[in-house]
């Protein structure tokens, strides 16, 4: 049995996780979230620089050519780091779609830039506040032009490029569009987590192109939001052990009636508790990661039980967080929110918990098919 | 990352098949194993026999080192067997508590004298070992037991009471921790011994459960003599002892073995209805199923991290910590849902799949969340030993342990 990362890729998380510890701390997660940045653009090229950007793009188009794995091992420390960059949007998403569904002259014009870290891809789906099917979108792609308003999009004001779905005589597709080309405007949109800028974007005409097949965009979407969904629960199980680890330091820390609060059982059950989910979502998350990688046929199931415990797992040990340090954790000047607002975030970003207990319900139904 | 055994780990799963094969019955798919210890000369019987067969085809104390009589095995062959015998109708473990945690202790702490006598009939199978720590009094804080032990000459002469003795009506040894001085604090004043199951004044009454069994007894002592040369560690150290095997009942209760999981529950869920449609299409049932999916594919993969490091030749990590504290818990709540779907028919014993075998697990999960180890024991372990928090504040930690019970007589 090898249910495990290889000594390569350990190697390759030391690594990111030694450059975030040192560039990224959460003195920048703050700089990105009070000032005019809309990422953090130094980590972002240092990373690019350590080859983090594009571990799985082929060699081919200047990427490391290796596979899921070693993303997955790069996204666990971009979570503990609460890194303020495009990772989830660039790298899981836009990159990962144009890897999955474009043409060749697609990627030789876009992997490089991405993998480089000169162009920022992003996912663009969302049209407001109702949750809507594929079929019923409206921004409109026809006759090579898209026309709409998509918000939220994560990372929608730092992207230069943009993956979007939209409604059209073939049926929902998925589109190419340079965001600096005309017929696109943009405004920030604030939101619960503004270390990770977001955009409502308009498209009035914009020029867009075909990624992967017209009419096929709705399926595209659950293959990328499959994928990414692993490679999240990683992202999440980052950050959710970072955020048991600051609740036991200051549990260690803070005394009152006499003991440090940190030897009290509701404390230690609760952080215990943290614990078991973070190990139980780690488990599911290298299943999912094995699927992932070896093309499996249990992804579906595998990645929906992933996000599920990913999303558990880091949303339970953020908000118990903040429990821990009491008073002070519901100040601003201290770092639980940081984590929290994260949390929140990454659980709404590919579909909720709700979403996808469903569809794992559904895989296990296909899977043990009476 | 794969699932793939070793050259060397595929060759003995041929050898252990093989040999499973040759002398015991597939078990059916769909039907669980049987590990209840219940009071059947016949099923003792049989088990003993199993025993003496395992361990002359080699697959009886495989981790065990050669020179006391194992096959000098590794931990990753003990869980290749496991996998392949839980397959097969084999005798209830009547064994693993005394090869599980009482010989182990033994073969540490024992004499040269004591291991050439009992080690090898405790692995033939034909004397079986019962573990007489817990009292009525003591339980998860198991070193604040009553008792005692008073020395008279060569011999100890012991009175009290231990409960939760499983297997004590035909266990033919028991390892027993006593109370030899109260007038140190309570870890200080410990002995371990062993003895003789069939010693004068030594009476095992079972206890009846409340899934119905009686694998549990409570063993009264009334001034049994036991010989000094049956202690095992020095007078005072046996707490240190005691820890040995303990340390090895968690690795014998961590694994809940014969109950019903999450495809038990989605055939159910497919074939019950809530109001008019069926319960698979229920949202609330989807949700909870989903839940224990993850919970469930959670601890499997836990188990397989946790072979690959056994595999490498590496130590696992902590991550182990927490199986049974989540498996008795989801054995519970799947139980309890599962009732619920059969309606009020989910209140018949007999009712369901197995004959009733999500009632029994629901009955059964209240006593798995505490035996070896509570839910709220594990939760401290983990805290403690894995997070690194403090223990608990310690009372008792400064005062004699006759300074304890008049404290407590008083109030």
């Amino acid at each position: 049995m090898e249910f495990d990362f290889s000594d390569d890729q350990k190697l390759l998380k030391d690594q990111v996780q030694r450059f975030l510890h040192d560039k990224s701390p959460l003195t920048v997660v703050r700089r990105v979230m009070e000032g005019s940045e809309t990422y953090a653009a130094d980590v972002w090229r240092g990373l690019a620089d350590l080859g983090a950007l594009g571990v799985a793009v082929p060699e081919a188009f200047g990427g490391m050519g290796l596979g899921a794995l070693e993303l997955c091992v790069v996204a666990e420390e971009v979570g503990r780091s609460c890194a303020p960059v495009p990772f989830q949007s660039s790298v899981c998403l836009a990159t990962d779609a144009v890897v999955q569904f474009g043409s060749d002259a697609q990627k030789a014009k876009w992997l490089p830039l991405l993998v480089a870290g000169k162009a920022i891809g992003t996912l663009a789906v969302a049209e407001g506040a109702r949750r809507k099917p594929a079929s019923q979108l409206a921004t409109t792609f026809a006759n090579d032009k898209l026309t709409g308003l998509k918000t939220p999009v994560l990372d929608g004001e730092a992207a230069t490029l943009a993956i979007v779905l939209a409604g059209g005589p073939a049926g929902p597709t998925m589109v190419l569009v340079d965001l600096t080309a005309n017929g696109v405007s943009r405004k920030r949109v604030e939101t619960i987590d503004p270390a990770r800028k977001q955009a409502e974007i308009v498209f009035e005409g914009a020029a867009a192109d075909v990624l992967g097949e017209r009419g096929a965009g709705a399926r595209q979407l659950d293959t990328l939001h499959q994928r990414a969904a692993v490679v999240a629960a990683f992202e999440q199980i980052g950050g959710a052990e970072a955020a048991l680890y600051m609740a036991r330091d200051f549990a260690l820390e803070r005394y009152a009636f006499g003991r440090q609060i940190g030897s009290y059982q509701a404390i230690k059950h609760k952080l215990a508790d943290a614990y078991i989910k973070i190990e139980l979502a780690r488990s599911n998350a290298y299943y999912g990661a094995m699927m992932l990688a070896s093309g499996g046929a249990d992804l579906p199931l595998a990645a929906a039980a992933s996000r599920v415990a990913g999303i558990e797992a880091y949303e339970y040990a953020s908000k118990e967080n903040i429990q821990t340090h009491g008073g002070i954790g519901f100040t601003y000047a201290a770092d639980p929110h940081l984590h929290y607002r994260r949390s929140r975030l990454l659980a709404l970003t590919l579909g909720g918990s709700t979403v996808w207990k469903n569809r794992l319900v559904t895989a296990l139904e296909k899977r043990n098919a009476a | 990352m794969n699932f793939n055994d070793t050259p060397d780990e595929a060759q003995f799963r041929l050898k252990a098949r093989a040999f499973l094969e040759a002398n015991a019955p597939r078990r059916e798919r769909g039907t669980q194993p049987s590990r209840t210890v219940d009071r059947d000369a016949e099923v003792i019987k049989s088990a003993k026999a199993w025993q003496a067969k395992k361990l002359a085809a080699g697959f009886a104390a495989i981790t065990w080192p050669k020179a006391v009589g194992g096959q000098g095995g590794t931990p990753i062959q003990q869980i290749v067997y496991a996998q392949e015998e839980a397959q097969f109708v084999t005798p209830p473990g009547v064994f693993d508590i005394g090869l599980g945690m009482c010989i182990p202790t033994l073969i540490k702490h024992g004499s040269k004298e004591h291991m050439m006598r009992h080690v090898k009939p405790a692995l033939t199978g034909d004397e079986i070992w019962c573990q007489l720590f817990s009292e009525p009094a003591a339980g998860s804080d198991v070193a604040g037991i009553r008792t005692r032990a008073k020395r008279d000459g060569d011999n100890w002469i012991v009175n009290g009471q231990k409960v939760w003795t499983t297997g004590a009506h035909f266990s033919d040894f028991g390892l027993l921790l006593v109370r030899t001085d109260p007038d140190v604090a309570k870890h200080k004043g410990l002995t371990m011994f062993f003895l003789d199951m069939k010693s004068k004044g030594v009476e095992a009454r079972p206890i009846k459960q409340v899934s119905g069994g009686a694998e549990f007894n409570e063993v009264f002592f009334t001034d049994v003599v036991i010989p000094d040369s049956q202690r095992l560690g020095t007078i005072g150290d046996g707490w240190t002892v005691a820890l040995t095997t303990l340390m090895n009942e968690r690795l014998a209760v961590g694994i809940a073995t014969g109950i019903l999981g999450v495809e038990d529950f989605l055939a159910l869920a497919r074939s019950s209805h809530l109001d008019e449609e069926p319960a698979i299409r229920n949202g609330a049932i989807r949700d909870r199923l989903a839940q224990f999916f993850v919970e469930s594919e959670g601890l499997k993969y836990t188990r397989y991290r946790m072979w690959t490091a056994l595999s490498r030749g590496e130590t696992p990590g902590p991550q182990s910590s927490i199986n049974k504290v989540v498996s008795g818990k989801l054995m519970q709540d799947l139980a309890s849902l599962s009732m619920e779907l059969m309606g009020e028919a989910g209140m018949v014993s007999g009712e369901g799949p197995g004959n009733g075998a999500f009632q029994r697990q629901w009955l059964g999960a209240a006593g798995f969340r505490i035996a070896g180890g509570t839910d709220e024991i594990l939760r401290n372990i983990i805290a403690e030993r894995v997070l690194g928090m403090p223990p608990d504040v310690r009372v008792d930690k400064d005062v004699t342990f006759a300074q304890l019970e008049s404290a407590r007589a008083k109030r």
